[in-house]
Order: structure tokens, then C-alpha cells, then sequence
């Protein structure tokens, strides 16, 4: 190929992409208070989601003392214990994991991945996380109404969530339910902006094969949350009737301490296909962003493109859809029909193939990669540890007569944590090391960040590994204490108390992040544009943090894909996504074919 | 579950139709230049290709999340339906006219919306004053029709249709609420001289196409209550 016939491949139409006005605010309270820089409302989203994730942690470090040491601390009882449970539940899932991924990662991520210089729909960004926080607040409200915060599980299943004896019937209940709803539409708003920003806003040569996959991980959890949060949004609304107006759509006619309701014919298996309709895709909301930025952080550090690319990108798409149709997995103990379960369990072992592609392109990504073993790798690659783990895990409770006795026993709470609490939270954590350069300008401490991931990983092991054997043992989950019980060894009050421990130095393991969190904004290491090598081009902005409208004077033109490394002759190990062909050191006519192949 | 997994089967498989023309063919490893990177793109393509309005694509999407909402109160509505104790609905005959007004709404709407093709700005408003009227109309005979229920006797918490009837009603008008909100913006810009055609035709348009919606949603919605 001759060079006149490069340089015509390489003709930049005219902009296609409109340049967007920006809003400009004139005062401190404009630019970080009501801010419509989608960069601030990540930030925003961010230190809201971790801070009420710290209470979650908090709770749950509460819910492993009265576990491990029953009988010792006077200030947990029985209906204190479960309202723990709860909004730990509640709150790790919803307002930390779905608000971080989406609000915070999406927000930060998606106008710099795309090359845009903001969400489509700024102001609706900014409503957004204000509607957000005010969901925040009517649940922390809820702990200090009359009677305390709701203690009817995270699942909130009728008729026990309302019905007299429950924790937080009065008040509790009510906000919490009035705070998902808060959430939801505040959601909305938010992920009408990412899928919109996404579809639209890409700058030039930004094809949607080219995007990175933390974006398209982004975008499908997206599409997930907008379809599957009405049910949430539907069963929330229909109990608020049944407990404000008395109602019937889930509460059956019962005698409740001695006496007739005026409940009736109400259908409690209603509310259960309608929140697991929301709860299954739940789970996928919060892990194909994890997914789509674990893939990005390995194929960063082990300097080799990701593997499987556009087989990534479908296995993210078929996940999603097939999300929908395995929610009653979820209610094998419901008493359903026979068939009904035999084809959720079918469709959740099919689940299972996208999703192990997945984990095989991890790992060939890594297999001869020039892999750096820094803080945000070691994560990413804790996370293909942990996340193996669950997931065979969750092969055996998607088969009916499996989860039959495994139902509700520390099994279940074992899978769930290892798949889809701590699998996203490393990558969470992961994530953070990897894009705090960008958004402070400055690196966070390396020893600290061994220090924490070392225990984090190891120490989460330590706490979910020996729940696998309760649960064999038929140790139920959400009981306050067990006493003397037949069916339990011994010794499983040791490993509970052995569990404790563990998670008494992993909750404390986490001060070791927020210091560094914290100081590394002061005195950590400059930073600079592109610590990482990185081809994305967030790494590729004129300021580091990006100022408001993310790319200087003119946006990026996109010339390939964000996995270009390592690339055979090329000077450095990495090209990013802005570089042109011509721009590169052209190659003599006999390495011409190499490249191109 | 039925009805809202055959919406979902059928939003899933357009994506996937159009995921398949994204990605076939495709060879996201090869270095470009720009220009064929466009081209493949199909969303900002080249030459007389108009892009979408960032607005429009936005309320398809949010016409997707109102979709998915109706569809899990029917789904809800059919499986509570089933049980015994399912009582059928005293359904007023005055929402018959109230789904005659709103369908003159509508018909309003797209009055309206012709006449901004045209550029005719008199009949764009009365167009759009008509519809808003229309709509108006529609929510103040729905509170009527709850009326009428609640002195024959029949509450919310009476039996389980009434408790869907009044919970689907409520919540379509709210939304019929909301776009009387985007209405009411956009006969204020219709009313500045000062602003331009082509983002009066896009408000119009907009405000068009979500009444034709929710007027469809409550031709549904209207259907299985009078058949149950």
C-alpha cells in the first residue's frame, strides 16, 4: 500500500458530532453542589454510595458478632438482629452496588469513554442524583422512626412484611418502601442518560465495536435496570396500598394474633414473581459492569488485547436477555409446578455457557500477557478467583433438587456473596485504583493498596468458604441464634465464631483504602495524563482530572479499538484509541502484512 | 408473566436484529481511518443522513420503561385475576366518554403536529390548545368516574379490581400529568416570537407521539378491564 493511498484512508470527514453546549455555572455552589457535570455527579454518586455502604458494613459486622458470640452483647435482640439484616441486604445491593456501578462508574466513565464532552441531558443527570439522595435519606430515616427500620429481609415477601410481629411495621416498612420507589425514578432519569449518551454522543469513529467493554457493560446493565425496576417499582407501590389502604393484592385473608384481618384473597406468590422479575436481572445489573471494567483492567495490565472481543460483547447482550427468564429459580420452594421449575433450571444452566466464555476469555487474556502486578490487577484477577467460585456454586442451587435442601441455609448466603457481593466488590475496589489517578490526578499509595487487597481476598475467603459447610449442615440463614439443635455439630458454633473474626479484620481491613483514599488526594504521587499505558480515551484528555466538557478544544477522533496492545512493531506497547495509522511509525513493506493481520 | 415477557422477547430481539447489524462483518481489530469508521457506524453516517435528536431517541427509551411498568400491572392484574375470590369490575359508562375525549386529544395532537410540518404556527396552537384542553377534560372525568365508583360503594380496598382499577388509572393519569408538563413548555415557546421552527415541529412532534402512546396504553388497559 502506498502512502498516497494512506493518507486518502485517512481523510477526517467534517464533524459529525454536534459540538454540545455546555452549561457553564458561575458560582462554587454551580459547579459542585448542583453541578451538571456528569464527572461531579459521579463523584457525587460515588461518595454517597460508599458511605452508606460503610453503615451496610457496619451492620454486618453487628449481625457477625451476635453469630459468632450469641448471648454476649446486650444491645442486639432478636428483632434488631433482623432489621440488621435487612438494610445491610438493601443497602449493599441497591443503594451501594446499582448507584456505584451505574450512577458513579457510568456517570465518570461513559462521555469520557465515548468521547463526549457530557451526558446528553445534564440537568436530568443532575436531578438525578439529587432524587438519589433523597432515597438515601428516607432510609436512613427509616431507622429512626417508631419502631425502627423494616426487619423483613431484603426481599420484603408479603405477608410477613407487614403483618404484625415483624420489625418496623409502623414506620419502617413504609420509608423503605417509599425510598425504592425514590430510587427507582431517580434511576430512571439517570439511565435514560447513559443509554442515550451512549447511542448518541460517541465521537467520530467510535463505532459500537470499538467501544470499550466497561461501556458496553455499562450500557446493558442499563437496558436491564430500565426494563426490570418497574416490577420493583409496581410491587413496592401495590404494598404500599396494602399496608397504607388495606388493600388486597398480596396480603391473604389470615388471622394475625388472635384475629381476623380485613386482608383478603390477596396472592403472596404475586409479590414474589414480581420482585424476583426485578431481583433476577438485580443481580446482572450489578455484574455486567463489573464484567465489562474487569475486562478492561485485565487486558490494560497484562498488555494484550482482550480476548474474544466481539464474543464478549455478545455474551454481555445474551446474559442480559436471558436475565429475564430464570427469576423463579428464586421460588423452587414455592410450591410451583414440577415442569416450571424444570425449565427455570434449564434456563439457568444455560446462563451459565455465556457466562463461562466470559471467564474463559479472562483468563486467555492473561495467558502469555506481559502482566504487571499492580493494586487494580491483582483485584481484577481476585475477582476471576472469586467469581469461579460463586458461579459453581450457583450451578448447583439452579438445579431443583439441589436447592431443595439447600434453600435457605448458609449455602445460599455463601453463592450470593462469593458471585455477587464480593465478586463486584473487589472489582469495585479494583476499579477505584484504576481510575483514581484520572479523577484526582494523583496515585493512590501501592503498599496500602496490597496491604488492603491482600486481606480483603484472602479474608473474604476466610469468611464465605467454611458458610458452604454450615449450609450442608442445614444451618438456616436469618436465625438470631441457634442454641441446641440436633441436626449441628458442635463445632459449627467454632467456625461461626471463626467466621466472625475474619470479618471483624476485613470490615477493619477497609480503613487501610479509606486512608489511603483520603491522603493519597493530598500527598500521593503525581499522577500524570496516562499512569497505566492505557489506550481509552479517558487517558487520553488535555487535563488530568478533565475539566468540564472533558477534551479541550476539540473531541477525539477515533481510529481503533481500545485493545491495541502490544501491538507487533509498533514503538510503545500500547496505541491508543486516537492515534491515527499514519501518525504511527510507518512499518517497512515487509511488516506491513503483520500488522494489518 | 406472559405479557410482559412477550413485550420483553420482542424488545430483546429487535436489539439483538440490531446488534447483529452493528457487529457482522465487522473487524473491530483493524486499525482505520475515520471516515470508514463513520461509515459503519449507521448512527452518525455520512452524507444526507440526519441524526436523531438526542430527545427523541430519549423518550423512545422512556416510552420502553412506561411499556415495561403497564406491562407488569396487566401481568399482575391477569395473575391475580385467576384466584377465586376475583370479583369483575363495575365499570362506569362514563369512561367511554372520557376515552372518546382523549381520543380527540390525540387527534388534536396530530393536528397540530401536521401543521407544524406546514409551519402554520395559528393552527399549530389551536391544535395544541385543543389537545391540552382534551386532556385536561380527560383527567377531570377520570376523578369523576372515581367518584362515581366510590358512592355506589366500591373503594380501593373493597375488592381486588377496584384496587387495580383505581391503582392503573391513577398511574396512567400521572403520566398523562407529566406530558402536560412537556405540553405546557412547549405552547410557551409557542408563544415566544422569538423562537425557531424546527424546535417547535421537534416539541410538537414529541408531545404527538406521547399522547398517540398513552393513548394506546389506555385503549389496552380500557379493553381488559371491560373483558374481566
Amino acid at each position: 500500500m502506498s502512502d498516497v493511498a494512506h493518507d486518502a484512508l485517512d481523510f477526517a470527514p467534517p464533524a459529525e458530532v454536534e459540538e454540545m453546549e455546555l452549561y457553564h455555572p458561575k458560582t462554587w455552589i454551580g459547579k459542585y453542589v448542583w453541578s451538571q457535570d456528569a464527572k461531579v455527579i459521579a463523584i457525587q454518586y460515588g461518595i454517597t454510595a460508599i458511605l452508606i455502604g460503610l453503615v451496610a458494613l457496619v451492620l454486618s459486622v453487628i449481625m457477625r458478632l451476635q453469630l459468632g458470640f450469641p448471648h454476649t452483647f446486650d444491645f442486639i435482640d432478636p428483632a434488631n438482629y433482623l432489621q440488621f439484616v435487612t438494610m445491610h441486604g438493601m443497602i449493599m445491593v441497591i443503594y451501594l452496588l446499582t448507584a456505584l456501578f451505574l450512577g458513579g462508574f457510568g456517570n465518570y466513565l461513559i462521555p469520557l469513554m465515548v468521547g463526549a464532552r457530557d451526558m446528553v441531558f445534564p440537568y436530568v443527570n443532575m436531578i438525578s442524583y439529587w432524587v438519589y439522595l433523597l432515597a438515601v435519606l428516607v432510609l436512613v430515616a427509616s431507622i429512626f422512626v417508631p419502631g425502627g427500620s423494616t426487619g423483613a429481609g431484603w426481599t420484603l415477601y408479603p405477608p410477613q412484611a407487614i403483618s404484625p410481629g415483624t420489625p418496623g411495621i409502623d414506620g419502617g416498612i413504609i420509608l423503605m418502601l417509599v425510598s425504592l420507589v425514590l430510587f427507582i425514578i431517580g434511576f430512571t432519569m439517570g439511565g435514560l442518560n447513559y443509554i442515550v449518551t451512549v447511542l448518541q454522543a460517541r465521537t467520530r469513529g467510535m463505532s459500537l465495536m470499538r467501544l470499550p467493554l466497561t461501556v458496553w457493560g455499562i450500557f446493558m446493565a442499563t437496558v436491564l435496570a430500565l426494563l426490570a425496576f418497574p416490577a420493583l417499582f409496581v410491587s413496592a407501590i401495590m404494598m404500599l396500598l396494602d399496608r397504607l389502604v388495606g388493600t388486597s393484592f398480596f396480603m391473604p385473608a389470615m388471622v394475625s394474633l388472635g384475629e381476623q384481618t380485613s386482608y383478603d384473597g390477596g396472592s403472596p406468590l404475586l409479590f414474589q414473581h414480581l420482585f424476583w422479575f426485578f431481583g433476577h436481572p438485580e443481580v446482572y445489573i450489578v455484574a455486567l459492569p463489573a464484567f465489562g471494567i474487569v475486562s478492561d483492567l485485565l487486558s490494560t495490565h497484562a498488555r494484550k488485547a482482550i480476548f474474544g472481543y466481539r464474543m464478549m460483547v455478545w455474551a454481555i447482550v445474551a446474559i442480559g436477555a436471558l436475565s429475564f427468564v430464570v427469576w423463579a429459580h428464586h421460588m423452587y420452594v414455592s410450591g410451583m409446578n414440577p415442569y416450571f421449575g424444570f425449565f427455570f433450571a434449564t434456563t439457568t444452566l444455560i446462563i451459565a455457557v455465556p457466562t463461562a466464555l466470559k471467564v474463559y476469555n479472562w483468563v486467555l487474556t492473561l495467558w502469555r500477557g506481559n502482566i504487571r502486578l499492580n493494586v487494580p490487577m491483582l483485584f481484577a484477577i481476585g475477582f476471576i478467583f472469586t467469581f469461579i467460585n460463586g458461579g459453581l456454586t450457583g450451578l448447583f442451587l439452579g438445579n431443583v433438587t439441589i436447592d431443595l435442601p439447600l434453600s435457605d441455609t448458609y449455602f445460599v448466603v455463601a453463592h450470593f456473596h462469593m458471585v455477587m457481593a464480593v465478586s463486584p466488590i473487589l472489582v469495585v475496589f479494583g476499579a477505584i485504583y484504576h481510575w483514581y489517578p484520572k479523577i484526582t490526578g494523583r496515585m493512590l499509595n501501592d503498599t496500602l493498596g496490597k496491604i488492603h487487597f491482600w486481606i480483603t481476598f484472602l479474608g473474604t475467603y476466610a469468611i464465605y468458604f467454611p458458610m458452604h459447610y454450615l449450609g450442608f449442615e442445614g444451618l438456616p440463614r436469618r436465625y438470631f441464634s441457634y442454641g441446641d439443635t440436633e441436626f449441628m455439630s458442635a463445632s459449627s458454633q467454632d467456625l461461626n465464631a471463626a467466621i466472625t473474626i475474619a470479618a471483624i479484620i476485613v470490615a477493619f481491613a477497609q480503613i487501610f483504602f479509606l486512608v489511603n483514599l483520603f491522603t493519597s488526594y493530598f500527598r500521593g504521587k503525581l499522577a500524570g495524563p496516562n499512569p497505566w499505558e492505557a489506550t481509552t480515551l479517558e487517558w487520553q484528555t488535555a487535563d488530568t482530572p478533565p475539566k468540564h466538557g472533558n477534551f479541550g478544544d476539540e473531541l477525539p477522533v477515533v481510529y481503533r479499538w481500545a485493545y491495541d496492545y502490544s501491538v507487533p512493531n509498533a514503538d510503545l506497547d500500547y496505541i491508543p484509541q486516537n492515534v491515527s495509522p499514519s501518525d504511527l511509525k510507518k512499518p517497512t513493506a515487509g511488516q506491513q502484512g503483520e500488522i494489518e493481520n | 408473566m406472559t405479557y410482559t415477557l412477550i413485550f420483553l422477547a420482542i424488545l430483546m430481539a429487535a436489539v439483538v436484529w440490531w446488534l447483529v447489524k452493528q457487529s457482522i462483518n465487522v473487524k473491530p481489530w483493524v486499525a482505520d481511518s475515520a471516515a470508514d469508521a463513520v461509515r459503519t457506524d449507521g448512527v452518525h453516517g455520512l452524507g444526507s443522513y440526519v441524526p436523531l435528536p438526542n430527545i427523541k431517541l430519549g423518550l423512545g427509551v422512556f416510552l420502553a420503561v412506561v411499556t415495561s411498568l403497564f406491562a407488569l400491572f396487566v401481568s399482575a392484574y391477569t395473575i391475580r385475576m385467576e384466584y377465586a375470590d376475583w370479583r369483575p369490575l363495575l365499570e362506569p359508562n362514563l369512561l367511554w366518554v372520557n376515552t372518546g375525549i382523549l381520543v380527540l386529544g390525540s387527534v388534536f395532537l396530530q393536528w397540530a403536529w401536521n401543521a407544524a410540518k406546514r409551519q402554520d404556527r395559528a393552527a399549530i396552537k389551536r391544535g395544541i390548545i385543543g389537545g391540552g384542553i382534551c386532556t385536561v377534560a380527560f383527567i377531570i372525568g377520570q376523578l369523576a368516574a372515581w367518584n362515581q365508583l366510590s358512592a355506589a360503594g366500591h373503594f380501593i380496598q373493597s375488592n381486588p379490581a377496584n384496587g387495580f382499577f383505581y391503582l392503573i388509572t391513577a398511574t396512567h393519569a400521572l403520566h398523562i400529568l407529566g406530558g402536560l408538563f412537556a405540553l405546557g413548555k412547549t405552547i410557551s415557546r409557542l408563544w415566544q416570537p422569538s423562537s425557531e421552527s424546527p424546535e417547535i415541529l421537534l416539541g410538537v412532534e414529541l408531545c404527538a407521539v406521547y399522547w398517540h402512546y398513552l393513548l394506546a396504553i389506555w385503549l389496552i388497559l380500557f379493553a381488559l378491564m371491560l373483558n374481566t
